[in-house]
């Protein structure tokens, strides 16, 4: 005899709401060091404990530790360092700038610089990048120019997109930074066949794949894993955990599965978990998948926990769904200061220094939106020109474009 | 020059493509080892190896998502949809990926891919293999649509597709494949043999994107059509003996206006034909410009011809497909109008 019952409908809910007190005792954490670090080469089968751990390097006092660390040198920390309080800096003076009206739209990313600022230095000049709107760090790292960036937030006559995309939907070949568009999940897939290319042309090249923890509902995060897994495409496939998607913690879109990194191994990809917020451990773990990747060893999966301190844009309100300090609380810090604390333990930077750091990146931030906004600002100044609007839908323009523009005056 | 089906044709531009063009790659469900479900591909594996020519899941998202980030690499996919019907999942990356990348990224990347896509009924495909999708793909700023008639045109419109810079969708009209039709299904099949558009060069060579071709010259009506319909119209011309101008579009978009209105001063009637279903189909965008443009030159209200308003049903195949009686009688109407 089989026991029936009426049935009910399963509703993940976060553990906490506003009012409540935070709490992460859910999120199991693995000392620094704790992790081992497996031959890139390893099966994926005997690798499948780190879709369930959480690399890490740096450890409480700021000790770099364990078999992931010992990969980049003191002046590369710091240019790390600083890249990520440039990214800081640019994305505070950014919000402002939405708030006084200068554009309609920004987004930040507070509390994630590390994953991209880092994962920019494991690649090579010439590899492809398909990020999501919240890796701009991935060109800062390769010293994109801020002002390029802020002309193109300002959408004013030096915008690079011509005022046809909307404020952080960057764009630079020439960067490995794909343009970013607005349908999420899309650029997940694109990234293998990218990667899938350099390798049809015995190509040396290799391609990452970006997506956030929300996003990996969409049917294309499935799409990229099934080609990834069929083709063993050069592709590191990121995943950026930063426990909430807009409103929704990040227990909808994982369901029962454990971890967002155990989604990999169904399809045999190597996944690997890490510390999202320790720029060390980020930049060893992808330096092992961009290994594995120009060995001809296919796809790597990385989760990056971390979380999202910021709003999720300039149109959204947290305080509506989470409690106000829940960031506070984070067991993985602040990237920024955890860097800063292992930079001032190896004795290479000082609290003196990273303020005057701080001032001279400001200056710098400040520097480039003064002359951005020289060029214009959404509703004011210089602005890309009307009749540009019609270009570049095709390669030629077709008769009835041309009539249109002829009909709207240009 | 060889007498080819438009089967034979399609895999001849594609075989062409491919050794003229290292960049060019072929894939799609079944497309490898088996050379797909219709043929289109058979021989292009065991010739340009498997990298150049395979297998791939069933994931229309994938294939079309995958082809992109190859285009935006330097390649030149020519990926292949299995049926039209099919290509919903990858609607997301047809519409607001490949149609964008340029205007978005302001030529920084771009999206030079080809789909093709078997499309269109009278094959008792029922639902789900009968299709004519086309204007979900006009309506999308970014693409170029192509349908073509014959054997000739699919292989120099298929060749001007791949070495197109922009995305082409490629509707290739599946009741075509092995023979022309004009909707007498109670007749003998016959084939692009006899046909003089089944004669098809070797070599290279290209049909521009964009430019229709006036099958037969008449001075009474204008009909217009493309696909299937174009051998219909054809047919019902001469049955009824309407003096009609039958103009094969070939191209939807960018669509070739100049031809269209030229017919239609001169006749100042117009029947438009599609197998698509009625209501926001690609005839209401043509008789749309033919009013805008020909006004002044029309003595009789445009009339469309097209399939019902229904999903395309199966037991009910030739009272769904508009056939030559029913073009016929619009164009009796038209005239007599």
């Amino acid at each position: 005899m089989t026991e029936t019952t009426r049935l009910s409908l399963h509703v993940p809910e976060p553990a906490v709401r506003p009012g409540d007190q935070p709490d992460f005792s859910n999120v199991k954490l693995q000392r620094a060091g704790a992790v081992p670090r497996p031959e890139v080469d390893a099966a994926p089968e005997t690798i499948r404990d780190l879709a369930y751990s959480i690399i890490r390097v740096l450890n409480q006092k700021g000790e770099a530790v364990g078999p992931w660390s010992g990969l980049l040198s003191d002046e590369e920390l710091l240019t790390g360092l600083k890249n990520m309080m440039r990214l800081r800096a640019f994305d505070a003076r950014m919000l402002m700038a939405q708030r006084q009206g200068k554009t309609s739209f920004y987004m930040q990313h507070l509390g994630e610089e590390a994953v991209s600022c880092a994962f920019r230095k494991a690649l090579s000049k010439g590899d492809m990048n398909f990020p999501t709107y919240r890796q701009a760090g991935l060109l800062i790292a390769d010293d994109y120019p801020l002002l390029t960036m802020m002309n193109q937030i300002f959408s004013n006559e030096h915008d690079p997109l011509h005022g046809r995309q909307l404020p952080v939907l960057y764009s630079s070949k020439e960067h490995g930074f794909f343009t970013v568009s607005g349908n999420l999940a899309t650029q997940y897939v694109q990234a293998v066949g990218w990667a899938m290319a350099s390798a049809i042309k015995g190509d040396t090249k290799i391609a990452a794949a970006w997506i956030g923890d929300g996003s990996t509902a969409e049917s294309d995060f499935h799409s990229a894993l099934v080609f990834a897994s069929t083709y063993k495409a050069p592709v590191i496939l990121n995943i950026v955990n930063n426990q909430w998607a807009i409103s929704t913690f990040q227990g909808i879109a994982r369901g029962g599965s454990g971890t967002f990194a155990a989604r990999g191994l169904g399809f045999g990809i190597p996944a690997l978990r890490v510390d999202g917020n320790d720029y060390l451990a980020v930049y060893a773990v992808a330096r092992w998948a961009a290994e594995r990747a120009r060995r001809n060893l296919g796809p790597t999966l990385i989760e990056y926990v971390t979380y999202r301190v910021g709003a999720h844009s300039t149109s959204d309100d947290p305080s509506a769904y989470r409690p106000k300090t829940e960031s506070e609380v984070w067991p993985l810090g602040d990237p920024v200061l955890r860097l800063k604390k292992h930079l001032v333990l190896r004795d290479v930077w000082s609290e003196e220094r990273h303020r005057q750091a701080e001032a001279e990146i400001m200056d710098e931030v400040i520097d480039a939106q003064r002359e951005a906004e020289s060029h214009g600002t959404l509703h004011a100044g210089g602005k890309p020109p009307t009749k540009d609007m019609f270009e570049g839908v095709y390669a030629e323009m077709p008769p009835h474009l041309r009539r249109q523009r002829e009909k709207a005056g240009y | 020059m060889t007498r080819m089906t438009m089967i034979e044709a399609v895999r001849s531009a594609m075989d062409v493509s491919m050794g003229r063009d290292d960049n060019v790659v072929v894939f799609g469900e079944d497309v490898g080892y088996f050379g797909g479900v219709f043929r289109a591909t058979q021989g292009l594996q065991a010739k340009y190896g498997k990298t150049r020519c395979f297998d791939a899941p069933i994931s229309e998202s994938g294939i079309v998502g995958t082809a992109i980030g190859m285009a935006a690499y330097g390649l030149r996919p020519c990926v292949e949809i299995q049926f039209a019907d099919y290509m919903y999942p990858a609607y997301d990356q047809i519409t607001q990926e490949a149609a964008r990348i340029r205007y978005r990224s302001n030529g920084d990347f771009t999206c030079p891919i080809v789909l093709r896509m078997p499309t269109g009924g009278g094959i008792f495909g029922g639902q789900t293999h009968s299709q004519s999708p086309e204007a979900l793909f006009t309506h999308v700023c970014g693409l170029k649509v192509v349908v073509p008639s014959n054997p000739h045109d699919a292989k120099g419109l298929l060749i001007s597709a791949i070495e197109d810079p922009d995305p082409v969708m490629f509707l290739e009209p599946k009741r075509l494949y092995n023979g022309p039709f004009d909707g007498h299904h109670d007749r003998p099949v016959t084939s692009w043999a006899k046909h003089e558009l089944g004669e098809v060069p070797d070599e290279h060579y290209t049909i521009p994107i964009g430019k229709a071709a006036v099958r037969r010259a008449g001075a009474g009506v204008t009909v217009i059509a493309y696909g299937t319909m174009v051998h219909v119209a054809l047919a019902a011309a001469q049955e009824t003996g309407v003096d009609a101008e039958v103009i094969d579009l070939r191209s939807l978009l960018p669509l070739d206006l100049e031809t269209i209105t030229r017919s239609v001063a001169k006749t100042g009637r117009c029947v438009m034909v599609h197998e698509a279903t009625l209501t926001s189909g690609f005839g209401a965008e043509v008789v749309s410009l033919v009013q805008e443009h020909c006004f002044y030159h029309l003595e009789a209200p445009i009339v469309r011809v097209a399939g019902w308003d229904t999903p395309y049903p199966h037991a009910q195949e030739w009272d769904y497909f508009p056939g030559p009686a029913r073009v016929g009688r619009a164009l009796i109407d038209v005239m007599e109008a």
